[in-house]
């Protein structure tokens, strides 16, 4: 954290050991929480006919139904979108060398928000499936806009002005999504959407996130080394022989694919992108190729249980799934910020 | 290069480094057409924003001509004009120049103590901890119940409050660096928007709406009671500011320098939090929690000035001011007589003169 304040030097502090076990802790607490959110919900389904359900699903069966077609879907989209934002986070703090960059600086979130807001003002009664591709799309125009207006600057694209200009197109857009809500009385109907939650999820749109959360994660891995040297600083990544402007281009790409599909399938889930790196970096040191695995477990995990308590808190209504990553993550957040490893 | 004088250097000078290089997340007009004669853009800024009042004062629902402004304050105007100028249109604009100007200058101070480009008010938890407090009141009074001076009120004593629990976390073994108070400050700021969703989601729909629209931020229906509560603090903050110009230099020269130079770093730095807590606090809870000009009106300054703080902290002050009283005009005239939220009117004309700004200038 204080890195910002001191001349970089190419020494990564890394903790490999720390970030093996961590990530193994991570893995099998995934599992279980995976296996536990399927069983648990409305109904309490006991273990052995999860089991069931999953790998010989009978569609006569109401329990074999409720897991194969809610909760299965929901609980993968959960586990991806978690490590998407957290992925996307920890590659936009080790690009930009900001700890308070996530992938909304981008203008995802209001990119996806504008569009789906101009889509209910132009076409009331869009199909879902339509809805994710819609905002998606408007994911990438917030983000090609933020990178154009950063890269018609004279001097390139720094960090400085991909961080800056992603503030201001952010707000411009959520200022005209503010106004079209208030002109056309949509807040009710936009609200499902901005909330951020995974509720109604279905293998529709796990089918349609998975090729991308696939090919972004992969592409992420292989740039890890590369973040490294970016987070160290423009000249010493230059001086160690990285062709900064391409890689910042494709970490933007990976960054844009992670969030932008995780927006569509979930809306704005604030929070998980912003510090899940900060707490992986706690645990494991400097060193990007073992940030991005453990932010994906950590995120994963994260998203997970919070959607859990999401469905148990106030059942059988959902409780925003944001306010259940706050609750768990605050308090873990301030113990690592006061702990004051150079690290954060 | 070809200059002779900059071809012969003493060894132990090198060529000075170029900061923006080193990454940190600082916009510079270094190198750039821009920071001249600051002298002389602080003036046009100043005519700008006493152009943008006087239009703003002929323009709403009844338009009043420049001449019936002027013969209205000389005590020739009708009722009606008297009426609508000294009790409407006058006390909301100096009201949006008063919340500008703490606003930008927060968001300046606070941007140099982080040493990031992306701190502003928001981070310390003033909106947040003014929101929930608000909720809270309108939630625990039944409607309407609490006297209309309540809410800033409350509003102010949560601002407070975030601010003093985000210091208190962050300090620890008799400092508070930077670093840390940030990355506490995104945490009690997610902590109480979290407690704010929670107390929303209680309320009816009716007063969430109220809340809301009070949240967005709003300097409709302002009379002179708000601009009397404010006034003081901004008075006796801004110069304070000013005189503080000095030390948010010797900051940016980072945390060992300015140690070497005995600038007294923590104390310099509790008090700086301090008076962008206060200046921030009290526009809050007049206004309501406007965004954006924290953020963008010390970027706009760095662009026009320069990042020397003498002269950037009054531009900031005049672009603050002069963005929240356009926005105001607009938010007033575009779909009179409905209103819109100043908030959303700020970042509509803000952000695209900034990204202009940002694509013209150097890194």
């Amino acid at each position: 954290m204080n890195r910002s304040l001191e001349p970089a030097s190419p020494d990564v502090r890394s903790r490999p050991l720390a970030a093996t076990l961590l990530m193994l802790g991570c893995l099998a607490a995934l599992a279980a929480g995976l296996v536990w959110s399927v069983s648990v919900g409305a109904a309490t389904i006991d273990l052995k006919t999860v089991w069931a359900a999953v790998f010989t699903p009978n569609p006569e069966l109401t329990a074999h139904q409720i897991i194969q077609e809610v909760r299965l879907p929901r609980v993968l989209s959960g586990a991806m979108v978690g490590a998407s934002f957290a992925v996307a986070g920890a590659i936009m703090q080790g690009m930009t060398r900001n700890p308070l960059a996530d992938p909304s600086i981008l203008g995802l979130n209001a990119g996806a928000s504008l569009f789906l807001v101009l889509t209910f003002v132009l076409r009331p009664g869009t199909g879902y499936t339509e809805l994710i591709l819609i905002s998606f799309c408007g994911a990438g125009f917030g983000a090609a806009l933020v990178y154009g207006v950063g890269s018609l600057a004279r001097g390139g694209l720094t960090p400085v002005k991909l961080a800056l200009a992603g503030a201001a197109v952010a707000a411009l857009l959520a200022s005209l999504t503010s106004g079209l809500i208030i002109t056309f009385n949509l807040a009710q109907d936009v609200l499902f959407y901005t909330a951020g939650g995974l509720q109604g999820t279905r293998w529709e749109q796990v089918r349609l996130m998975l090729p991308w959360f696939g090919a972004a994660m992969v592409g992420g891995l292989a740039l890890s080394r590369s973040v490294t040297l970016l987070s160290l600083g423009e000249d010493v990544a230059k001086g160690l022989g990285l062709r900064t402007g391409l890689v910042r281009a494709l970490c933007t790409v990976v960054v844009l694919l992670l969030a932008g599909a995780s927006v569509a399938v979930a809306g704005g889930v604030g929070f998980v992108g912003l510090v899940v790196p900060h707490v992986a970096r706690a645990l494991v040191g400097l060193d990007y190729r073992l940030i991005l695995p453990s932010s994906a477990l950590l995120g994963a995990l994260l998203l997970v249980l919070a959607d859990l308590g999401a469905r148990m808190v106030n059942p059988p209504f959902e409780t925003p799934v944001g306010l259940l990553t706050a609750l768990v993550g605050v308090p873990f957040f301030l113990y690592l910020a006061r702990r004051d490893k150079r690290g954060m | 290069m070809g200059d002779p004088v900059r071809e012969v250097r003493h060894p132990h000078h090198p060529e000075p480094r170029d900061r923006s290089a080193r990454g940190r997340l600082w916009g510079y007009g270094r190198g750039s057409r821009g920071p001249s004669r600051p002298a002389l853009t602080l003036l046009v800024l100043g005519g700008l924003v006493v152009a943008a009042c006087l239009l703003s004062l002929n323009l709403g629902f009844i338009r009043i001509g420049p001449l019936e402004v002027l013969q209205t304050f000389l005590g020739q105007g009708t009722d009606q004009q008297e009426l609508v100028l000294y009790q409407f249109r006058l006390p909301r604009i100096v009201l949006a120049l008063l919340v500008g100007v703490s606003l930008a200058l927060s968001g300046s101070i606070l941007q140099g103590v982080a040493q990031n480009g992306l701190a502003d008010p928001g981070i310390l938890g003033i909106n947040a901890g003014a929101g929930v407090a608000v909720v809270a009141l309108l939630y625990f009074t039944a409607a309407g119940t609490a006297p209309a001076f309540a809410l800033p009120a409350a509003a102010f004593v949560g601002a407070a409050g975030a601010a003093v629990l985000i210091y208190a976390f962050a300090y620890k073994g008799g400092t508070v660096t930077p670093g840390r108070l940030l990355l506490v400050g995104i945490a009690v700021n997610a902590g109480l928007g979290a407690a704010m969703l929670v107390l929303s989601l209680r309320l009816d729909q009716q007063l969430y709406s109220y809340a809301v629209a009070w949240l967005e931020g709003t300097i409709a229906g302002t009379s002179w009671r708000y601009v009397v509560a404010l006034l003081p603090w901004t008075a006796l903050l801004a110069p304070l500011a000013f005189a503080k110009a000095r030390t948010l230099n010797v900051l940016n020269l980072g945390e060992n320098v300015a140690t070497g130079l005995g600038a007294g770093v923590e104390r310099q730095r509790l008090l700086l939090v301090g008076i962008a807590v206060a200046l921030a606090g009290s526009a809050v809870a007049v206004s309501g929690g406007i965004g954006f000009v924290g953020l963008v009106a010390p970027h706009l300054a760095r662009r026009l000035v320069g990042p020397n703080h003498r002269v950037m902290l009054p531009a900031a002050a005049l672009s603050g001011a002069l963005l929240l009283v356009i926005a105001d005009t607009l938010a007033r005239n575009l779909f009179a007589p409905v209103e819109l939220p100043v908030g959303i009117v700020v970042a509509a004309i803000g952000a695209p003169y900034f990204l202009f700004l940002l694509a013209r200038t150097g890194p």
